[in-house]
């Protein structure tokens, strides 16, 4: 396709490229299943995006249900300030992590999910309890409303940022002995590790594409913004699609889609079209907020910066460095997988991954987004802040905001600081220049 | 007052007001060579720092006594106090006296903390404390005696010596002793509350902090001794449990200010790690192994560990009943995940079994009570007036 071409489609298609109404389709279709779940006989099971077992899940025939992915779809369409109002009022403390009030507001309101879908209530609860420890209360309470089992799966945390072959061990006994065991007793199937394996070459090949399309953020002018962009690209891989072909289908046409655009030297797409000039490379720490995500994106692109890296696009998964899924170790590749996520390192371990985003991807600057939420992510990040200041001379701004709570997104404040922000980094700029 | 027993309540009162460690550097000072190892809420296996010769010593932030200039710096404003001031304690030097420092696994906030310590004070002993949520002996029981065995080495080694198996059998012991003399003491105050008024039993508990177990024990026990004589009458009050502060303290005043309300504490999980196993730890055969099945199948139920048959609450029903309870006040920091995210749950519990409650929150410097006291007192006068009872 030629350049103006590229830009054409993008017009005629309201910004959206093909991946992205794929992408769209795929989570939408994925909804519509849960909700023909109960009619069609098939179970559903509930666990979390760090950690997930989506492969092992279906290799059992389950449909995996994400309450963190309900509640940021519930948040980017404007359904979660009342979930939370909701989960207050039955008492939820206002201090506590929004995406759990939005999940038990959901339920209390009928659960519906967020694209109209009735859901189903779980017929377990997988407990993948892997860096954040709201994770454990948040199933427990679940398990209150739902009645139904829990699978807990404890996995280390890594303090030094190293996986030992004793975590590995710990995880893949768990697996064998008490994850296994209930999803076979849920599904009614045996636990078939041929299947299993089958799945995880599949999320390998996934997985390669997958940081293909990440690191194509390195070339300049970069062909996508690696965290408003990235959450619609880790969309698939980091839900209920691993291990599928359609997965696997979704990351071969990205990397098509974003292969043209290297070639024809386009950035990314934005909500308002093809971004056309590219001022300041970022790495970002932090998820993103849902409730306000376009203003927010708009903050940035209006600058012309672009985000080349983040954190927050290696919560289900470190594959930009190295890990895939092994079809010849399925038990001990999905322990790793668990083990590697970006919340499960220690603080030293995240400071390291983030100097070396901000050097390999020729950053001009770091940024915060610390969320109210999520004290996993964000105790700490004031001193990851100074460290990565001192290690790479790069400044880094720091903003607050919330995931789904829009009581904590105050734009005038966010985009007052981004602005001053990107203003100092072009100062800097500019006084290089003249010295 | 008794004199024995104002001089045990100068002491704790004393140990309680010392933001410095001072007790701690004395204690330092009395050997060459000895060191003492910081801990973090709630549960740390103590037994293989004193195995190893070496002093636990709790550290719980800094409460009302110490003036936060540069731990705000390092937190965004919706994180608890405690590690605010804990940071504080260690960038005025006062934590320079620490040979080590655990950070156990209970919420994030104590977990990234143990990666910012590493960040901001390197080349000291750190150790993240991961303690198991499976509790299958041959599973999560395998991860801890790993755990354990290693920390096990490492105080070896920071004590420049061997822990044998007898240093760590004798070491049980002592804390089994430990551990005794308070269920007694709750035990005691739970069944003659107005002997034991909270203001001196919390002193003589966080003495405990940082207090040798032998010394500690022995101050337990004559403060049970000295205060069982006292002359104090049973007042109209109503009795009530605490529960949500195993972390973060409340500032002594705050619990004062309940009592005066008119309550009796008959149970509370204040500084829980002293008291985290139900029983004895056995002291003979494999101490780690001991050390490991105690904590799988003897450790109190709490907000941070999973509950795998789903009874949340069901332990605050039975701790409400078994001291006689009226009711229960949820006493919970502000911003701690652990205690206000398990609260709807145990709310749950206790209107199940049509158990008063009350809730509010605190931060350790809080300075303002009336709001307590009234709520607490109006609390405690509709048990009195309007119970079944």
């Amino acid at each position: 396709m030629s350049a103006d071409a590229v830009k054409a489609s993008t017009v005629q298609t309201v910004q959206k490229e093909r991946s992205m109404v794929m992408q769209k389709q795929l989570i939408g279709d994925y909804y519509e299943s849960l909700g023909r779940a109960r009619e069609e006989g098939r179970r559903v099971v509930s666990t979390f995006v760090p950690g997930n077992l989506t492969e092992l899940l279906r290799s059992f025939d389950l449909l995996p249900i994400l309450p963190e992915i309900n509640a940021l779809q519930s948040g980017m369409r404007k359904l979660s300030a009342n979930y939370i109002a909701e989960a207050e009022k039955h008492g939820h403390s206002e201090d506590v992590c929004t995406y759990v009030k939005c999940e038990i507001g959901m339920l209390k309101s009928g659960n519906v999910g967020p694209t109209g879908v009735k859901l189903p209530n779980p017929d377990l609860l997988l407990l993948s309890y892997t860096g954040c420890f709201t994770f454990l209360k948040w199933f427990e309470l679940l398990r209150q409303e739902y009645q139904c089992p829990v699978a807990m799966l404890h996995v280390p945390y890594l303090a030094n940022g190293r996986i030992e072959p004793h975590h590995v061990d710990y995880v893949v006994q768990q697996l064998r002995t008490e994850v296994i065991p209930k999803l076979e007793q849920v599904s009614g199937r045996r636990y078939d590790e041929a299947r299993l394996s089958e799945m995880l070459a599949l999320s390998a090949k996934a997985e390669d594409d997958f940081v293909w399309v990440l690191e194509s953020a390195k070339n300049e002018p970069s062909p996508i913004d690696a965290y408003f962009g990235g959450v619609y690209y880790i969309g698939p891989i980091f839900t209920a699609f691993r291990g599928t072909s359609e997965g696997v289908e979704y990351y071969r046409v990205l990397r098509e889609e974003i292969a043209d655009r290297i070639r024809l030297g386009l950035g990314p797409v934005t909500p308002e079209g093809t971004m056309e000039r590219q001022r300041y490379r970022l790495v970002v720490e932090g998820p993103p907020n849902w409730t306000s995500f376009r203003e927010f994106w708009k903050m940035f692109y209006d600058e012309g910066a672009v985000v080349v890296a983040s954190s927050y696009t290696k919560v289900g998964g470190l594959y930009d460095r190295g890990f895939r899924h092994d079809p010849n170790r399925p038990l001990e590749s999905l322990a790793e997988y668990c083990l590697g996520c970006y919340t499960n390192l220690g603080l030293p371990a995240r400071v390291d991954l983030l100097e070396r985003y901000i050097r390999e991807y020729r950053a001009d600057g770091f940024m915060i987004n610390s969320v109210k939420s999520c004290n996993s992510f964000s105790v700490g990040q004031l001193l990851m802040l100074r460290q990565l200041e001192q290690r790479t001379g790069v400044p880094g701004g720091f903003i607050e905001s919330d995931l789904v709570d829009p009581r904590y997104f105050s734009p005038a404040n966010i985009k007052n600081r981004i602005e001053s922000y990107l203003q100092m980094l072009e100062q800097r700029r500019t006084a290089v220049v003249m010295a | 007052m008794n004199p024995e027993l104002e001089q045990i309540l100068s002491r704790a009162q004393t140990l309680y007001e010392d933001v410095d460690y001072k007790a701690v550097a004395e204690w330092k000072s009395c050997a060459p060579g000895r060191r003492a190892i910081g801990y973090l809420p709630i549960y740390v296996p103590r037994e293989l720092i004193h195995a190893a010769g070496m002093l636990p010593v709790g550290i719980f932030g800094g409460g009302d006594r110490l003036e936060i200039i540069r731990g705000d710096a390092y937190f965004q404003s919706y994180i608890c106090h405690i590690p605010r001031s804990t940071v504080e304690l260690a960038l005025s030097g006062r934590l320079d006296l620490l040979d080590g420092m655990l950070f156990p696994s209970i919420c994030d906030v104590i977990r990234n903390l143990s990666g910012m310590w590493t960040m901001l004070f390197p080349g000291r002993y750190v150790r993240y404390v991961d303690l198991p949520q499976n509790y299958d002996a041959r599973v999560g029981g395998e991860f801890w005696r790993r755990e354990l065995t290693v920390i096990r080495e490492d105080m070896a080694r920071l004590a420049g010596g061997q822990i044998t198996d007898q240093n760590l059998q004798n070491s049980i012991r002592i804390y089994n002793q430990n551990r005794l003399a308070i269920r007694e003491l709750y035990h005691a105050r739970s069944e003659s509350p107005w002997l034991y008024p909270i203001s001196q039993v919390y002193g003589v508990l966080r003495s405990g902090s940082v207090l040798p177990p032998e010394e500690h024990t022995t101050m337990v026990r004559r403060y049970l001794e000295m205060a069982s004589q006292g002359s104090a009458v049973p007042e109209d009050r109503s009795r009530v449990v605490l529960t949500g502060m195993f972390c973060e303290q409340p500032p002594l005043a705050l619990l004062i200010t309940l009592e005066r309300a008119g309550c009796w504490i008959v149970d509370d999980d204040l500084l829980l790690g002293l008291r985290w196993f139900t029983g004895d730890v056995p002291e003979e055969g494999d101490a780690i192994e001991n050390l490991a099945q105690a904590y799988l199948t003897q450790s109190v139920a709490t907000a941070s560990c999973y509950a795998p048959d789903g009874q949340r609450g069901r332990w605050l029903v039975d701790t409400v009943r078994q001291n006689h309870a009226d009711g229960v006040i949820f006493c919970a920091p502000s911003f701690c995940d652990p205690a206000l995210l398990e609260q709807p749950m145990l709310v749950a519990a206790l209107e199940r079994e049509h158990i008063p409650h009350t809730q509010f929150k605190y931060s350790e410097d809080t300075g303002q009570f009336a709001v307590i006291r009234e709520q607490a007192g109006t609390f405690s006068d509709s048990i009195r007036l309007w119970s079944e009872a």
